[in-house]
């Protein structure tokens, strides 16, 4: 990584577009993300955020544009063009991605050790001292106390679940998270639990993140810029308080002023 | 003459099993899909394992079939009798005479030879099923040899019990390359298979297919703090007295008393032909006075 100069983006993103039929999933979305750097995409339902998150990840083949990713074998290399053995490699080291339901992302019927260590078996790890003394660490960053190890997701609740999802996706130390709703379906006061814990995260790991998400009291707190998508494309985008204290775009700000001030 | 075609199965039908068995053992351990026919018999019972028998079989042959080792149990009786009426062929118990090997759930304890062949019976081939159930990225999973998931499985034995619970079916990787379910097979038998036989493996309901060629290397997964271990009871044979055997555990009372058997059938009555003799052994004045 240190071969490159400091100013390379690990993300950037040109002229991505999906189309469903005749109708627009996303187009012409392009961007740049620099390492250590959090972005938020936010807008209405159907605006596009989701399909735009999942093409980014290799989820959904999209039907043009480039996604380079700076690897740290070969640099920036279009991940759409990747093999899929090469794309799969990178999802389970350098990428991460965190689902709005805890259950996408996680295996009901496997302990939460087991969940947390797959990944770390994904990549090679054969030792399971090593593994689970690395599940009980990542656990416990994410709050989850040590005698609930071998406990199934199933018999955690909602906001355990997603704190494991996370603890899970993140042992391998990938560079870049990408999380749809990550506070989606949890009580307010959960979810400032998990936003603080989040936030910790990333400035603890420099991690780079991709955030959707519909709630703008989540991208005020973690995300450092900000894109607004309407109707499948960018209407907006800039320095997260300078976009919505100052927003420009019509819609950016019918949405800053939708939301409640209690 | 019978009023079967050779084998039960038309010449087609064999023509199309062998077609994967030859698949199979060109890439060892891969699952090969092949259209599973209708068997007289029903599902679970080695419709899987008749069917590539039947597809092996030459009228020369002999034939062995065993059910957890034993040679008298129904399910080995059964398709003994199926292939005598429907192929004629000669039939034995001894492991050593036989060209041609149906098991369900065990290795024979006498070493096999080149020229013979293993035919396992298969419940379920796909090794990864209980951990994703999605048939088609299991498919995935193979082809891009992504197994983190098998040690997943092992992860949670020691987890749970504080060992490798699995005691059967014990997930083995094929040659470096394809990770593979050995059937119901007792984990002490996965050294086995590293064999001078030919080794099929045949699904009935599920339509695979999948084989391992003599000689070919057979790793059990394991961690490398756990290392594998191909556990059996700690006992010497009641009847025979061999203690490097697998053995069966037989109730002989209702007071707990209880005999170790080997469950290879025909290596036990051999052992005893030979005067090997065990803890509950007939004594030999009876033997005497029966002569």
């Amino acid at each position: 990584m240190s071969t490159h100069p400091p100013v390379q983006p690990l993300l950037s993103v040109k002229d991505i577009r999906k189309t469903y039929g005749g109708r627009i999933g996303c187009t012409d979305v392009s961007f740049d993300l620099y390492p250590g750097e959090v972005m938020g995409i936010v807008g209405e339902s159907g605006s596009g955020k989701s399909t735009l998150l999942n093409c980014l990840a290799g989820h959904l083949p999209s039907d043009g544009g480039e996604v380079l990713f700076d690897t740290r074998d070969r640099g920036l290399v279009d991940t759409l063009k990747m093999s899929e053995p090469e794309r799969r490699m990178l999802s389970r080291t350098d990428w991460a991605f965190v689902h709005q339901h805890a259950r996408d992302g996680l295996r009901m019927g496997v302990s939460a050790g087991g969940n947390v260590g797959e990944r770390l078996m994904a990549v090679g790890a054969r030792h399971y001292g090593n593994i689970r003394s690395q599940a009980v660490d990542w656990l416990d960053r994410v709050e989850i106390s040590e005698d609930r190890v071998d406990d199934k997701p199933s018999a955690f609740s909602g906001g355990m679940q997603q704190r494991l999802q996370i603890a899970r996706n993140l042992v391998t130390g990938p560079r870049l998270v990408f999380m749809d709703e990550p506070t989606g379906g949890l009580d307010v006061s959960v979810q400032a639990r998990l936003l603080d814990l989040l936030r910790g995260l990333v400035r603890e790991m420099g991690l780079s993140a991709i955030i959707v998400t519909h709630d703008l009291a989540v991208v005020r707190l973690l995300a450092d810029r900000l894109m607004v998508m309407k109707s499948g494309r960018v209407v907006e985008h800039g320095l997260t308080d300078q976009v919505l204290d100052d927003p420009q775009h019509a819609y950016t700000q019918l949405l800053v002023s939708s939301v409640l001030q209690v | 003459m019978s009023d079967y075609n050779f084998a039960y199965l038309d010449e087609q039908t064999k023509r199309m099993i062998r077609r994967a068995i030859l698949k199979g053992i060109a890439v060892p351990g891969y699952q090969v899909p092949f259209a599973s026919r209708e068997m007289p018999m029903p599902y679970g019972w080695g419709t899987g394992g008749v069917q590539v028998s039947a597809a092996c079989l030459c009228p020369e042959d002999t034939l062995k079939v065993i059910d957890q080792g034993a040679d008298d149990t129904t399910n080995a009786v059964s398709i003994r009798k199926f292939f005598e009426k429907t192929a004629e062929i000669a039939v034995t118990e001894k492991t050593r005479e036989a060209t041609v090997i149906q098991t369900r759930h065990r290795i024979p304890e006498e070493p096999l030879t080149e020229g013979q062949i293993l035919v396992y019976q298969v419940p379920i081939p796909e090794p990864l099923r209980f951990l994703e159930p999605r048939e088609t990225e299991t498919r995935k999973m193979h082809a891009l040899e992504e197994y983190g998931l098998m040690h997943v499985k092992l992860y949670e034995d020691i987890a749970k019990h504080g060992h490798i619970a699995t005691s059967y079916a014990y997930p083995v990787k094929v040659e470096d390359r394809y990770v593979m379910d050995p059937s119901p097979i007792p984990k002490f038998d996965n050294p086995k298979m590293d064999m001078a036989a030919i080794q099929l493996f045949g699904a009935g309901r599920e339509q695979r297919i999948y084989a391992v060629p003599p000689y070919t290397k057979v790793v059990s997964l394991d961690f490398e703090d756990h290392p594998f271990d191909p556990s059996k009871a700690n006992h010497p044979c009641d009847l025979c007295g061999a203690e490097h055997t697998y053995l069966d555990e037989v109730i002989i009372d209702d007071e707990g008393g209880r005999m170790f058997v080997c469950s290879d059938t025909d290596y036990c009555a051999e052992r005893q032909a030979e005067g090997h003799r065990g803890r509950l052994s007939p004594s030999e004045n009876i033997e005497k006075a029966a002569e």
